[in-house]
This record gives structure tokens, sequence and C-alpha cells, in this order.
């Protein structure tokens, strides 16, 4: 697993308070992780302050999995 | 920065969202001065997240309050009079506009946004203060947040900015009206903070670079820097202060222009 996801992850456990194996590439922070709509705008501003990128609020709302956090943060690195 | 400036004093503060919060801030330095303090939320989602919080501070006063619903306002204070007899302090940090209309232009905004946009950041201030009035019996002190968008145009602030000018001017006339009983007003106008709230915001990023270079102090402020003017004109140290937009900016708002040393910023 690459640094980013490994770092992703982490984000994500830590703020959802989940197990680490139920942060799989497709896992839906909504639906499979407990996230509610303040979470995923924390989580947001979590991986933007992390890799020091911008995070859109249209390129945001495609954010809806693990994986999907992953591929914007590689592409946009 | 340990002080006793807050002993013995009890303070409400609304509108914490989580630990980046500017009402987070101010709660941690007033909690650190010796305050004690309750907080109000609105909804479950924040109900979370106020709680742990709280807890940290040695809070057990967590009361759902929805400022749109006046109902909701009184049943807050009646909730808060069963606990405590009197009160020294309230903090305001609400405010609310449809994040749509917090970019593109201002003279597009729909009325139903602008009339939502005044009552939830500029009406519930004053409507909170009515009834915060009733349990200072000792006089007390009210504070709500601004920003610099009230006096000059800042991208993408609009409707955001004629609230908070309304704002800024409500708290001259509450401080008029409650001067004689001791309770002092006052605003605070906070540079920009990455919170949960300016996520609704457009281009934020670019607005604290650009604040960061052409600040006199040449940085961004912190909930910290807020919180520590907060426990200026929430203790006595601000005792003959009221009516006052304080500006916790970094400076910001003397400067006329680019700084010369400033870089040239592009959005990106």
């Amino acid at each position: 697993m690459s640094d980013i996801a490994d770092r992703v992850k982490k984000i994500v456990v830590e703020h959802l308070s989940v197990e680490e194996e139920k942060v799989a590439p497709e896992a839906s922070f909504i639906d499979d992780l407990g996230a509610d709509s303040l979470d995923t705008v924390e989580l947001v501003m979590a991986f933007e302050e992390e890799f020091g990128i911008e995070i859109p609020d249209d390129a945001a709302e495609t954010i809806q999995t693990f994986g999907d956090a992953v591929k914007f943060i590689t592409e946009a690195q | 920065m340990s002080n006793n400036l807050m002993a013995g004093k009890r303070g409400l503060i609304m509108g914490l969202a989580n630990d980046k919060s500017i009402a987070w801030g101010i709660a941690k330095t007033c909690a650190e001065a010796g305050a004690e303090l309750a907080f109000s939320y609105q909804g479950d989602a924040l109900k979370k997240r106020v709680g742990p919080l709280a807890e940290q501070l040695g809070s057990d006063i967590v009361l759902p309050c929805d400022v749109s619903d006046s109902d909701s306002i009184d049943a807050l204070f009646e909730a808060l009079g069963e606990r405590w007899d009197n009160l020294d302090f309230v903090v305001h940090a609400i405010g609310f506009s449809d994040k749509n209309e917090l970019r593109g232009r201002y003279v597009d905004t729909s009325k139903d946004n602008f009339t939502m946009t005044m009552d939830i950041s500029v009406y519930s201030f004053t409507a909170v203060v009515q009834r915060a009035e009733k349990m200072m019996k000792n006089g007390g002190s009210a504070l709500t947040l601004t920003y610099y968008g009230a006096e000059r145009i800042m991208p993408h602030y609009n409707v955001m900015g004629v609230a908070k000018a309304a704002l800024e001017a409500s708290v001259r006339y509450l401080a008029e009206d409650l001067g004689k009983d001791g309770i002092r007003v006052n605003a605070i106008s906070a540079g920009p903070i990455k919170t949960l709230a300016a996520s609704g915001i457009g281009d934020f990023r670019y607005i604290m670079k650009w604040n960061e270079y052409n600040s006199p102090l040449r940085r961004n402020v912190t909930i910290e820097d807020v919180g520590k003017s907060a426990l200026y004109l929430l203790s006595d140290l601000g005792s003959g202060v009221t009516g006052e937009t304080h500006h916790v900016d970094a400076g910001y708002h003397v400067v006329g222009m680019k700084a010369v040393d400033a870089p040239d910023i592009t959005k990106s």
C-alpha cells in the first residue's frame, strides 16, 4: 500500500473511530464507516491539511469512499 | 497561560462545532482562566461533537438550541436557569447562509436566503442577549464574532458581509440598551481561520494566503489568538469597553494595498 493510502487510512481510522480492516478501497464513509455529513467535511479538511492541497467543493462531493480519497490526493500531489 | 481572570464566572458558549471552532479557542481560554461553562448545540450531529469537548473543559451542561426558533431559545435559557441562578457572559459564534450564495454575485442573492441569513446570523444574537440579560444580575459581557467582510468587499462573502454589517450595528445598539445594567456587548472581527463554517466559503485557501502575505504581522490568526482577545472582552480586563468591534486579524484591517514584499499569488 502506498504512503498516501496509509496516511489517508490513519486519518479515517482516527476521525471515524473505525477498525483499520474496515477501511477498504470501496468503503463508503457514510454508508459503511458511519460518517455523518459533517464528518465528510471534516475528513476533507483533514486531508487538505495533511497533504497541503486544496480540495474544492465540487471535487469534495465526489470523494465518497476511501479509494476516492486516495485517488484524488494521489492525482493532486 | 495561567490566570484566575474568570474565577467564579459562568458563561454560555453557543456555536461550538469541533476543535477547530473559534468558539473552542474562546471556551478553552475562559476555562483555563477559571470560568465555569455551559454549551449549546444544534442537532444530533453537533451534539456528539460538543459533548466530549464540553467534558474536556469540565462542563456537563450541554443543551440543545435552534436559534431560528424563539421557543428553542426560551427553552435553552429555562434549562440553563435550572442549573445556574446567574450568568456572567455569553459567546455567540453562530452564522449561516446557503453556501451556493457564498460564491458568484451578491446581487443575485435570493430573498429566502437573505432573510434566513439575517435571522440566524444577526437576529439570533439579539434574541440571545434579550434572554441572557435577565440572568446577568451582576452585569455581564456578551460577545459575538464578525468579519472584515462587513466593512469592505471580500471575495465570495456576499450576503454574509451584509449580515455581519448588521450584526456589528446591533452590537452598538445592544451596548446602549444594556450599558445601564453593567452589561457590555462587543464583537471580535477575526481574520480568516479554517473552521468547519469556513469550508462553505469559496477560494478560502487563497483568502488565507492573501492575509498571511499582506497583514502587518505577516501571518494568519489562530483560535488561540481570538481566545485571548475574547478573554479580555469577557473578563474585567475589558470593564470599560462596550459597543466595540475589535479586530483580531494580525492587523489586516489597516492595510491599504498589497505589501511590496508579498509574492504574487494566483488562485490555484
